[in-house]
């Protein structure tokens, strides 16, 4: 899109065809209590664009950033090495759109990416169907909980203690408006998932169970027994996957009796971002496919019987069937999406499993040689590329400590659960195929310097 | 009479204690092709206007009331990979699920077949 400037005359033209005398004029109608008189309290005055620029710079250098430090964060936004050829196709002037556009039908290479995307995430996820995304891992786990409310007519969704606190939020601010009941717990610090007391909990009253998988503190739930115990209640099971490569060495979600299966599918492809824009995933089992939110790209053939690409099924939509659709998403990640579908077609399903493989041994250098020291130890029996080590002391603190010597050294469950002081010795280590020897031995030399209490 | 139609575009076939229900022969060639048939389950209690089933059609997806209120007895499965036959026959074998009236009187506010078509005409 253009930006076409007025000129001082374009102005005074456009004001004398409507007959007004200034451009404050038009702003007549706003009362004067509601109008802004003067500058913004606390703005700076206007700057030249050379000036704001060093400014900013000036300001970005104080950033600790992921691509100069030792960088152990994990907990749903992942750093992985995205290689030079996704960046340089996405920003291809036939590809470059935020969204599936408008005459859809009209751009057939996007609706054939976006087809091969669904084709991706069905098979990462083992279901039989995924949508054209949504619009990241948090939304995505609501509209499953909205999806399931939708199949079995139910409204009480039982949610695992290992589902991201992060995710749990957003969740929890939706149902605020919709009257689902949410039964939720915190994660309690064991090697293993609680899984029994999380089917305990399942009644026929319940509409999903949701499980993050691996989960928040990199614990590999049961899904299999999960799913076995919701369907024998009439309850669906909806799984959320926070780090994708992690499906190329675990089993699909869909395999093991998962109905929907969500996720984030920043990991491949998408950079950290700052935390956005992401991709939501979205996958479920063929027979609850008219109720699946979102856009669905289809195969057919066109009357001269060529192969082409269609949005199906949009009658579940908003733009068409109002405040009866399935979701009040009419849009995707389009960008996001395509990143992630040419990142997933150069990797290969041989590729995922490599890189899954090397992540997992990135992981198991970090956390044999991070147990090397005393008082720190590792909670997880099992983990794929993140793992929770508890410290000696508040992680919290530990965290600041390592910032102050220049490394990014975890996620505090300090951070995450502010109010649950139990879990507050809780670290959330991660470590995937751009983490170095050097990166994990400053780490370690970092965190017992800190715990012998020696200066930065 | 025991056939009655709504201004939705209904119709409900009295016999004995139960109705069948289905949309008018006008309704289907409204929307087009029908390509998918959501069924309501047997023993849902229903309350006249409520929507119990929807139709989708290459067009929209549209609710469809029930005329009466009671309890679902029955629903056409044939519909589900015969989708088209509320296109082909609308007004027979298309009808889409049956209900046991709970209040027979509420027949009373239905259209009988010469107002459902002057009512057509009219729109």
């Amino acid at each position: 899109m253009r930006y076409l400037p007025l000129t001082d005359t374009d102005r005074s033209e456009m004001l004398a065809v409507i007959g007004a005398s200034s451009v404050d004029e038009l702003f007549a109608d706003v009362p004067a209590e509601a109008r802004l008189a003067g500058p913004i309290a606390g703005l700076p005055p206007h700057a030249s664009e050379m000036a704001v620029e060093r400014h900013m710079a000036a300001l970005a250098a104080k950033n600790l950033s992921a691509g100069v430090a030792p960088f152990f964060l994990g907990a749903g936004a992942y750093r992985h090495h995205i290689p030079a050829s996704v960046d340089h196709l996405i920003q291809r002037g036939e590809f470059l759109t935020a969204y599936t556009p408008y005459q859809p039908e009209i751009a057939q290479g996007t609706l054939q990416v976006l087809f091969e995307f669904q084709t991706q995430v069905a098979r990462l996820f083992g279901t039989d169907v995924a949508n054209a995304s949504m619009y990241d891992g948090s939304t995505a786990c609501w509209e499953a909980i909205l999806m399931a409310g939708r199949v079995t007519k139910r409204g009480k969704t039982v949610i695992a203690g290992g589902l991201h606190p992060h995710y749990l939020a957003t969740v929890r601010t939706m149902a605020r408006f919709t009257g689902d009941v949410l039964d939720t717990r915190l994660p309690v610090l064991s090697p293993e998932p609680d899984d029994a007391e999380l089917i305990a909990a399942i009644d026929g009253e319940t509409a999903c169970v949701v499980v993050q998988y691996p989960d928040i503190l990199g614990r590999i739930p049961d899904l299999a027994a999960i799913a076995k115990a919701a369907h024998a209640k009439g309850a669906l099971l909806v799984a959320v996957v926070t780090e994708p490569v992690a499906l190329g060495l675990i089993e699909a979600p869909g395999n093991l009796g998962a109905d929907i299966v969500v996720g984030e599918g920043q990991s491949l492809g998408v950079g950290l971002n700052f935390g956005g824009p992401y991709l939501g995933l979205f996958g479920c089992r063929e027979k609850f496919l008219r109720q699946m939110p979102g856009r669905l790209c289809g195969q057919t053939l066109d009357a001269d019987g060529r192969r082409g690409f269609v949005l199906t099924l949009s009658t579940r939509e908003q733009h068409i069937r109002r405040e009866k659709a399935t979701s009040n998403i009419c849009t995707n990640s389009g960008l996001c999406a395509l990143a992630f579908t040419i990142h997933m077609t150069l990797l290969g399903g041989e590729g995922l499993t490599r890189l899954a493989r090397l992540n997992h041994a990135r992981a198991q250098s970090m956390v044999s040689r991070l147990t090397q020291i005393p008082g720190v130890t590792c909670l997880n029996e099992a983990w794929f590329n993140e793992a929770t080590l508890i410290l000696p002391g508040d992680a919290r603190e530990a965290v600041h400590a390592l910032a102050e010597r220049g490394i990014l050294g975890g996620v505090s469950l300090g951070r995450l659960y502010p109010d649950a002081p139990e879990l507050h010795r809780g670290l959330l280590v991660t470590a995937t195929e751009t983490t170095t020897d050097e990166d994990i031995e400053a780490l370690a030399e970092g965190l017992a310097a800190v715990f012998a209490g020696e200066p930065a | 009479m025991s056939r009655y139609y709504t201004k939705d575009h209904e119709w409900i076939e009295i016999a004995g204690d139960t109705g069948t229900v289905g949309i008018t022969d006008y309704a289907q060639a409204q929307l087009g092709d029908i390509t998918f048939v959501e069924l309501p389950s047997s023993g849902q209690q229903v309350t006249r206007g409520s929507s119990v089933s929807v139709v989708d059609s290459v067009k929209a997806a549209s609710d469809v009331y029930t005329p009466v209120s009671g309890t679902v007895a029955d629903a056409n499965h044939a519909l589900t990979d015969a989708p088209e036959l509320v296109n082909t026959d609308a007004e027979v074998g298309g009808w889409l699920f049956r209900v046991t009236l709970s209040d027979p009187a509420e027949l009373d506010g239905l259209m009988d077949r010469a107002a459902y078509d002057l009512y057509v005409e009219g729109l």
